[in-house]
């Protein structure tokens, strides 16, 4: 008797096989399909990484000076934004780095990337500079060396000189309320 | 006349079925030898503004730019793994076209396999199950010995079949 119920189990299990299996798929197409999700975001291979050695030249006209790797180990965490005049989104994300910079609590830098001096020059003046070092990367070599696909692209370092974040695309309200901001508060600590 | 003009859509076919270059002449190496390692390698990495592409095929800046430095390592005399390390050390094994194979990639790479092996012995345990039952069922077909006299003079046609002795 057991042994016949034991067998209507198995084949019942047998049966569910299909079910389950187009479950999962259909779960991995879901989140293939979320609106939500945007496929070109992919982890940064630097997380928890050393930030790159470099030493990038100021932005001549704004006085601030240059960035180099060393700045980034001087104990403060600091926030890296990969920016552009001709990148529209940097312009969306600037208002909330303005911001940022207003209210203190990090060290806000930036990186000209791939980018003509005069162009971010005038760009800079028209909506403000809220870099306390701007370094250039207008060949965009130091931007390879830190996984830069495309700009703007914003890195949060600890004190230590650690990449510990990394923020693909222009930053919105809620990515610097939910994410970056408790960040910077925690690596503060 | 005809001939020549004949040779002429040709030739412009034939250089229309060209693949598709994205290389571009300033950026090719003088040392064939160097310039086709460089060539394999750019092949197989992957553009990561165009993301299904690779950096050769690309016209994206960032893949000249990946390029030129694939290029610019092979010269300085990386072997074609460090190069590969290098793109990997920067954008991790996504600019890879072809997956390394690694725990997190077993998966990937022996699924399909597993999923076929685990198929075939389904149908091996099924067919295993389900080939016995024919000589099973000449050898003892569960009738009683009462009922098998009783169907031995039914087919003997001695019985019409309503009574039970």
């Amino acid at each position: 008797m057991s042994e016949i119920a034991q067998g209507n189990v198995g084949r019942r299990l047998l049966f569910l096989a299909p079910v389950i299996l187009f479950a999962v798929l259909a779960g991995y197409f879901l989140w293939g399909l979320a609106p939500g999700r945007d496929p070109r975001i992919l982890p940064s291979a630097l997380i928890d990484q050393p930030v790159p050695d470099f030493d990038a030249g100021p932005l001549a006209g704004i006085g601030v000076p240059g960035l180099a790797s060393t700045d980034l180990k001087a104990g403060k965490v600091s926030l890296v934004n990969f920016f552009a005049s001709w990148c529209i989104p940097c312009r969306a994300e600037h208002p909330l780095l303005m911001n940022l910079a207003a209210q203190g609590g990090v060290e806000l830098y930036g990186m000209n990337y791939k980018n003509k001096p005069a162009e971010a020059r005038a760009w800079l003046v028209e909506l403000g500079n809220p870099y306390s070092r701007i370094g250039t990367d207008e060949p965009g070599r130091i931007g390879i060396d830190w996984g830069v696909s495309g700009v703007p692209e914003t890195f949060i370092v600890d004190g230590e000189g650690r990449i510990r974040y990394r923020h693909w695309g222009p930053i919105d309200r809620r990515a610097m309320e939910e994410i970056i901001r408790p960040l910077i508060v925690e690596l503060s600590r | 006349m005809i001939r020549v003009l004949f040779a002429a859509l040709a030739l412009g076919w034939a250089s229309l079925s060209l693949p598709a270059l994205a290389v571009e002449p300033d950026e090719i190496l003088d040392d064939p030898a160097l310039e086709a390692r460089a060539r394999e390698i750019s092949t197989g990495l992957r553009c990561l503004v165009c993301q299904n592409e690779s950096i050769d095929a690309s016209n994206a800046d960032l893949a000249k730019d990946l390029r030129i430095l694939v290029r610019e390592r092979l010269v300085a005399g990386d072997s074609d793994d460090e190069v590969r390390a290098f793109m990997v050390a920067r954008y991790g094994d996504f600019v890879l076209l072809k997956p390394p194979v690694k725990p997190e990639t077993y998966v990937l790479w022996f699924g399909p396999a597993a999923i076929l092996v685990a198929g075939a012995i389904g149908v091996a345990v099924y067919i295993r199950r389900r080939g016995p039952q024919r000589p099973q069922a000449e050898a003892g077909d569960g009738l009683s010995p009462a009922e098998r006299a009783r169907l031995d003079r039914l087919l003997a046609g001695k019985d019409d079949g309503t009574s039970d002795a």
